[in-house]
């Protein structure tokens, strides 16, 4: 169960080959074709000028000089997009946000105005010449603040909103939970901040618009990783004909989430081609990245678990506070308000468990994006899996052994959560103990001991997360209403060769080699012979994109039900060919042959072929379907991540010694792939456990609006991982698959902050707020010395 | 004025303003976007070129600075139809994902082990730490140059 042999041949190349990557050719060729890569004839460049400052009252925007710059064509300020309808327009959670701003500035970073002119450097000079009055508030920098009696209203042209709350949301049994709580021996607690967080892709967001009133037709080249849903909410949001709308998302340099959202410079651009009448481009410089576009977590989060002195579970309450900014942006489905953050109950076995969660506005950039995340999961997991440490030192227990008791065993699945997931399958006992054993943790524990006696510092971080992923299904996940299921349509020409086209996009998950994969298993074509098209919405099947690690849970599913499709076809015509009964037609490695004489055999080619010449009487022509999937069920991938560190506790410097993840993904398609895909994931835990931090003064100033202050991980400080496997495949996935993009993001970070806490544990450190920097490595260790 | 910029062994002369950073002199004007674009602050790397056989950061370059000199960019990597040893690994390795930081990468790979016939783990490393990649976590672009540098080795031995 480690690995997922393959069964067809490598000339064939179906599920289980590390099949070398198709779209590589181009891009190591400097051949991809990248959103900014595009130029249009008569395009023109747009630049948007932001708000220096937190939260101000504009009284006055002079434009006057910008415009009479040569090569500007025109500037554009709220008061244009409102007389037009566009000064506001929704967020993916039924708020609303500014295109640009009408009454007030709500963050810093904010869209005032923005310059149409002939050249990019002209539009950035005529920023400079732009003069807005702005009327200086008081800024809110914290959700604790915001939701003092009294603080300023930050929403204030609302109706009915009063205050700065945003939400309020609750899952589980509270009464129940209460009571389990009330029946513990012991309750441990911990108080911890998730840290607002930017995926910063290395690629920033960016739109060409192309408006043309005489032809009718709209052309709008986005960095989007769900082009199909941003084609409708366009449409609603601009009023724009949605058979004229044409999304296409080009080669995209990374996501990671933060390319979700549809942004206010999206909607200027679109406004400004239209009344223009020429192509007009939009790219973020990486400031406006950082300051503007989806951020991700800023969870205030504290959890209790009720424990029996055994070391038995009984009970789990979460209250959790977040950080929304000034408007309430999350990419996350309807029902749920803070995401999926309720699957924080984790890997373990308990009863009952109560989430309360709620949000405030502040003056920071919108977003809640799931960075690398499904929907708030990351959250989550962190908590719980922090909070099993905790609990595991008051108990005086070994960690590993905590979890170990606690763990929902295998005969369990699927196991009903307590807040209401389905948990499809899983065997978390087995991995965890493959990752201990690999990296040597009792010997580990030794070493530990004896350095401490020697006044070293060695620490031991354990994280076992569980995550669900892959949504739909419909009936419980949408966004912005639109439901959750995806599309693939497979078409084989004469010559057996053939195209598959995606509602999903990939951003460097290598679809094109994957999902070309699953059609060679399923129907012997070898994978060099399947194109994988995605990201045009003119020649891709409906979907809702690619995030929330649901690309290969929900159009790896159709891709591999619209191959079934076609291979039932492909068993008639073969039948016709081979005269004999299709019920008697076996299809193996890309040949059909008759049950019981398996030297009679025709070949998928020849087939196609028939299939446009040579149809048995009454069939209909051709060779292609498509496959509309919607999941019965989340899937759910696992792993166990062991981190070694050694902390120097002169200076709070901590490196990582080693690190052993294991990760269960199912059957994994392309083993390489996901291993790449690991390795990224586990960087960006370790990122964010770190260095990466989106912060802010007590002015509201951003700090954190490039990449000197934001600091993300080079080569240098990234560790070296060792990378191990179980494969228990999803019941409910065609091919067993779960989906591996985000778990390693999700899993690693508890597992490097445990790891850094497990160094100080004997000095009575339980807490370090990520990112876990040097000088509160310093300030933990002082604090337990006093 | 007038600059004259030799760019993968082409001659190329555009009348620009002095501003113009030589990654936007590569990017629109000699019309080759294998170079990219990833921060304002040089610390990314993306745009990284070779400037007369050395790696420069092209966006912190005036393209005036390159007046009369060669620059060999991506799309410059691959000689008579053969990929250069670094492209081959890059693939061959899985070192890219996204693909946008590939072109600095792999152009700082270049110079590498043109000089370092076997860098180690942290000769790599320290090669790239001016380049960032979100996607990777790095690992497999270390073992692509690497196995670069084999290959090179094992082909001028």
């Amino acid at each position: 169960m480690t690995t997922t042999a393959p069964t067809t041949p490598p000339e064939i190349g179906g599920i289980g080959h590390s099949v070398r990557r198709h779209e590589d050719a181009r891009f190591i060729e400097g051949q991809g074709n990248y959103l900014d890569d595009i130029t249009l004839p008569g395009m023109l460049h747009m630049a948007i000028l932001r708000a220096p400052v937190a939260h101000a009252r504009i009284n006055s925007i002079d434009a006057s000089a910008a415009t009479a710059l040569e090569g500007v064509i025109a500037v554009v300020t709220g008061d244009l997009m409102a007389q037009h309808g566009l000064a506001w327009m929704p967020t993916l959670s039924g708020d609303t946000q500014a295109v640009l701003v009408t009454d007030k500035v709500r963050y810093q970073g904010q869209e005032v105005a923005a310059v149409i002119a002939t050249d990019p450097y002209i539009a950035t000079d005529a920023l400079e010449l732009i003069e807005v009055d702005y009327d200086i508030l008081p800024p809110i920098t914290t959700p604790q603040q915001a939701l003092e009696p009294g603080a300023p209203l930050i929403r204030d042209e609302k109706e009915g909103q009063t205050d700065n709350r945003v939400y309020t949301w609750e899952a589980g049994d509270k009464a129940a939970t209460d009571a389990a709580f009330a029946r513990a021996d012991r309750v441990v607690s911990l108080e911890t901040h998730y840290p607002r967080s930017h995926p910063s892709p290395l690629e920033t967001c960016g739109i060409i618009a192309d408006v043309n009133s005489v032809t009718g037709q709209a052309t709008i080249h986005l960095t989007s990783q769900a082009p199909h849903a941003h084609r409708t909410l366009f449409a609603m949001v601009a009023g724009l004909p949605e058979q004229d709308l044409r999304i296409i998302s080009p080669d995209l340099g990374g996501g990671f989430g933060n390319k979700v959202p549809i942004y206010p410079g999206y909607v200027v651009a679109t406004a400004a081609s239209l009344l223009l009448q020429h192509p007009v481009k939009w790219v973020e410089s990486r400031s406006e990245n950082l300051i503007s576009t989806g951020f991700a977590r800023d969870y205030y989060m504290k959890g209790e678990l009720a424990v029996t002195n055994e070391g038995k579970i009984l009970a789990l309450r979460v209250d959790m506070l977040s950080d929304q900014g000034a408007f309430y942006a999350d990419a996350q489905p309807t029902k749920f308000r803070a995401g999926l953050f309720h699957v924080v109950t984790g890997s373990y076995d308990y009863p009952v468990a109560h989430v309360s969660c709620s949000g405030a506005y502040t003056n920071k950039a919108p977003g809640g994006v799931a960075y690398r995340c499904s929907f708030r999961i990351t959250e989550a997991s962190f908590l719980i899996e922090r909070l099993v440490q905790t609990a595991a030192y008051e108990l005086g227990i070994d960690p590993a052994d905590f979890r170990f008791k606690n763990f929902i065993q295998p005969e369990q699945f699927p196991y009903h959560s307590p807040t209401g997931f389905v948990y499809d399958s899983g065997d978390y006992p087995t991995a965890l103990r493959m990752a201990l054993d690999e990296i040597g943790y009792e010997d580990l524990r030794a070493e530990q001991k004896r350095a401490r006696e020697e006044g070293r510092l060695i620490g031991i971080g354990i994280a076992h997360f569980t995550e669900a992923v892959g949504a739909g299904p419909s009936h419980t996940y949408d966004i912005a209403g639109l439901k959750m299921f995806d599309s693939a349509e497979l078409r084989v020409h004469p010559t057996g060769k053939a195209i598959l086209k995606l509602g999903v996009k990939s951003q460097g998950q290598g679809h094109e080699t994957t999902f070309a994969q699953i059609v060679a298993e399923e129907l012997g074509i070898p994978v060099t012979d399947v194109k994988v098209m995605e990201g045009d919405t003119d020649n891709t099947p409906y979907g809702l994109g690619t995030y929330a690690s649901r690309s290969t849970p929900v159009a790896g599913a159709a891709t591999a039900m619209v191959s079934r499709k076609l291979a039932e076809k492909a068993k008639i015509i073969a039948a016709h060919l081979l005269e004999a009964a299709p019920a008697d037609i076996e299809l193996h490695n890309g040949e059909f042959s008759v049950s019981g004489s398996p030297d009679h055999t025709v070949t998928i080619q020849a087939v196609a072929l028939a299939a446009y010449t040579n149809c048995p009487d009454g069939m209909e022509y051709g060779f292609e379907s498509v496959h509309y999937y919607d999941p019965p069920n989340l899937t759910y991938p696992y792993g166990s991540y062991v981190v070694v560190v050694e902390v120097d506790a002169d200076t709070g410097v901590w490196k990582v010694q080693r690190m052993v993840a294991l990760d269960d993904c199912g059957v994994r398609i392309n083993p390489m792939i996901v291993e790449g895909q690991i390795h990224g994931g586990l960087t960006e835990g370790f990122a964010m456990s770190s260095m990466q931090w989106i912060t802010f003064d007590d002015d509201g100033n951003c700090i954190g609006s490039n990449f000197m202050d934001y600091l993300v991980p080079t080569a240098w400080e990234t560790p070296k991982y060792e990378l191990l496997s179980t494969a228990v495949p999803s019941p409910h996935h065609p091919i067993g698959a779960k989906g591996v993009g985000e778990s390693a993001t999700v899993g690693s970070p508890a597992a490097f902050v445990n790891a850094v806490v497990d160094a100080l544990a004997h000095l009575g450190v339980r807490n370090i707020d990520m990112p876990v920097l040097p000088d509160r490595v310093w300030a933990a260790i002082e604090a337990a010395k006093a | 004025m007038e600059v004259n910029v030799t760019i993968n062994g082409v001659a190329t002369t555009h009348e620009i303003e002095p501003r113009v950073l030589l990654v936007d002199y590569i990017r629109t004007r000699a019309g080759l976007t294998g170079t990219h674009i990833g921060c304002d602050t040089t610390s990314c790397g993306a745009c990284t070129v070779l400037l007369d056989g050395k790696p420069v950061k092209s966006c912190t370059v005036l393209a005036m600075q390159a007046d009369g000199r060669q620059v060999t960019t991506v799309e410059g990597l691959k000689s008579n139809g053969t990929l250069h040893p670094i492209q081959a690994a890059f693939k061959e390795e899985h070192g890219l994902q996204c693909g946008f930081c590939t072109p600095g990468m792999m152009i700082v790979g270049a110079a590498l082990i043109d000089e370092n016939q076997a860098p180690s783990d942290d000769d790599v490393r320290w090669a790239i730490s001016g380049n960032i990649c979100r996607c990777t976590g790095y690992m497999n672009i270390v073992k692509a140059i690497q196995a670069a540098a084999a290959s090179n080795a094992g082909a001028t031995a």
